[in-house]
């Protein structure tokens, strides 16, 4: 354990983070809790992308479910952990309507029926205008809390115990069976691994963590709308937080996520642009890193 | 007399789609590219072909055709700058390629679209009328423009159809879309065919690009509704079937004219998605594709 280098990583890294709030003003507070959010959102997607080798586009379908499902129990006048609870079990029940096309359809095919997912969530979102808010979005009477401070500790805490829980199961057999799956279906099926069942699992696992941190989210800002949590450009930061981090790692959409919320604020004075030097990085990363960042610098030195 | 007006208008932008998406289509058949930045090539085309004909006197035929060749330049830079390292990296393994040109192109997309917006702003333009004028179709007012779009659509369409089919060139694209290795054992230089797709995509998506800013309008916000509608359809047909394309784009497109006129504007893009689910459920291959 003392000779991986992703120990000697995390230790200083999570020291930081832990102790941010005494060195950090509470601007930047404000934006790491997004991003650990975020990187929640990658870790949940890269489960299902890196590890299963499914290509969803739909992870703010699950992410949505979960945010809407929780804000509208929230209404409806139910406390915080329940509406968390509620909204992470619609979300679960959306991963199942998503596993169900995933295990008849390959690769575009169900990339394709992901996105089409997302962009049915978010007509029904306006077309029930009345309940959900529409494009405006909708408020929550609760919040997490209205001390930044607060508010990074419940995300600090939320990303180390769903990073804790989601690493060790990628490391765990179902991790292994469901890579195999990945590359090659058939023979995992005929070394006698029930695919279905796996694939399944994985689903119902990312669909939990992305609907209790899009939960989370709603909490955090006190509002749900389509564009902060449904919107494809959320599917697009997430896909790139994970490649740029390094996909199949986990921790890896957690560095991305930090990487791209941060340096969109840092580059906040380029205006529209942006964006674009954001995107372009990452281009670079996956021209030159396919690995990502992270893959990189785990990667065993022989082979480098 | 309302029927007529869908039969009409619906034909129109079926056709226009279906422009849109059998470049698309050729792409995937024969280079195994699915090309997330279309819709950022078409918007190029299409904001470049106003700009020239607005701002420099190009007039609606020159700056059509200034749009068509930004959409060639925004093809070729595509391929040299984002495929080909993918295709060519040795760090990539080749079963994971398909994933990188997934990901590569969507974020080339979002550096198009974005870099638009930054130079152009992301106001809806729309190109003058190739031909101006209203005419009268037994009783329904369409103008003379709608029934040049359609016409230019279906005359590309055959012309595409009869070099595939006919030409020795189109052959070896359809014997690379077969069996790319075979070609090769064959004599054939890969690389110079899949330079032929990319031009040919460059010339149809740059067309599709400016005809849709002489029609409905474009803006850099479109880019993603674009690639979204082409990738719809061209599944819906049948990934790499240019028929089956065709069909879907009918499909989609008087789903689309039906819902608008009929039900309501706003939920005009519900029964084409909802068709596709339906479709991709019974039928996963599409409706005319080969599994």
């Amino acid at each position: 354990m003392l000779r991986s280098p992703l120990f000697w990583l995390l230790v200083p890294t999570l020291l930081l983070g832990a102790t941010a709030p005494w060195w950090l003003g509470a601007y930047y507070l404000g934006i790491f809790t997004t991003a650990y959010y975020f990187g929640v959102f990658s870790m949940s997607w890269d489960l299902l992308f890196g590890y299963a080798g499914e290509v969803n586009f739909g992870p703010t379908f699950l992410i949505g479910l979960g945010a809407y499902g929780a804000g509208l129990l929230n209404n409806a006048g139910w406390p915080i952990p329940l509406c968390l609870a509620g909204g992470s079990i619609i979300a679960v029940i959306g991963g199942v309507a998503l596993a169900l096309p995933a295990l008849r359809l390959r690769g575009p095919y169900f990339g394709l029926i992901t996105l089409v997912a997302v962009l049915l969530l978010i007509d029904c979102i306006v077309i029930f205008a009345g309940v959900t808010g529409g494009e405006i979005g909708m408020m929550v009477p609760d919040v997490l809390s209205i001390s930044a401070t607060v508010n990074y500790w419940y995300a600090f805490g939320f990303l180390v115990v769903c990073g804790t829980i989601l690493f060790i199961l990628s490391r765990s057999s179902l991790g292994l069976i469901l890579q195999a799956t990945g590359q090659d279906r058939i023979e995992a099926a005929a070394l006698g691994f029930n695919v279905t069942k796996h694939k399944l699992a994985a689903f119902c696992i990312s669909a939990l963590f992305s609907g209790l941190a899009g939960g989370m989210l709603v909490f955090y800002q006190g509002t749900a709308s389509v564009d902060t949590v449904v919107d494809l450009s959320i599917t697009v930061q997430i896909i790139i937080a994970v490649v740029f981090g390094g996909r199949r790692t986990i921790l890896g959409g957690v560095l991305g996520s930090i990487f791209l919320i941060l340096f969109d604020e840092l580059l906040r004075p380029l205006g529209q642009l942006n964006t674009f030097v954001v995107s372009g990085i990452a281009l670079l990363v996956v021209l030159l890193l396919p690995d990502g960042v992270l893959g990189y610098v785990l990667r065993p030195r022989a082979s480098r | 007399m309302l029927a007529l007006q869908i039969l009409i208008d619906g034909f129109a932008i079926s056709a226009l789609y279906g422009l849109g998406a059998i470049g698309f289509t050729l792409m995937f058949g024969v280079c195994g590219v699915l090309n997330l930045a279309h819709g950022g090539i078409m918007v190029i085309a299409g904001i470049i072909g106003w700009w020239a004909a607005a701002n420099y006197g190009a007039g609606p035929y020159g700056g059509a055709a200034i749009g068509v060749l930004a959409g060639l330049v925004a093809a070729y830079v595509t391929y040299f700058a984002i495929i080909r390292p993918v295709q060519r990296s040795r760090a990539i393994p080749k079963e994971e390629e398909e994933i990188f040109v997934l990901t590569a192109t969507l974020l080339w997309g979002i550096m198009l679209q974005v870099g638009l917006d930054y130079l152009f702003s992301n106001n809806p333009v729309t190109m003058r009328s190739m031909i101006p004028g209203v005419i009268s179709l037994a009783g329904v007012r369409t103008p003379r423009n709608e029934i040049l779009i359609a016409v230019v659509c279906w005359v590309v369409i055959g012309l595409l159809t009869l070099l595939v089919n006919r030409t020795r060139l189109g052959k070896q694209l359809l014997a690379a879309s077969i069996n790319p290795r075979a070609l090769t054992l064959l004599g054939f230089e890969l690389s110079r065919i899949y330079m032929v797709v990319w031009t040919i995509y460059g010339l149809l998506a740059g067309l599709a690009g400016v005809l849709l800013a002489s029609f409905i309008g474009v803006s850099s916000a479109n880019a993603g509704a674009l690639t979204a509608s082409a990738f719809t359809i061209v599944i819906l047909g049948g990934l790499g079937s240019v028929p089956g394309s065709l069909i879907a784009a009918y499909v989609v497109g008087y789903a689309e004219t039906i819902t608008a006129y009929l039900i309501a504007p706003t939920l005009r893009p519900i029964p084409a998605l909802l068709i596709l689910v339906v479709v991709l459920y019974l039928r996963p291959q599409g409706l005319l594709g080969r599994r």
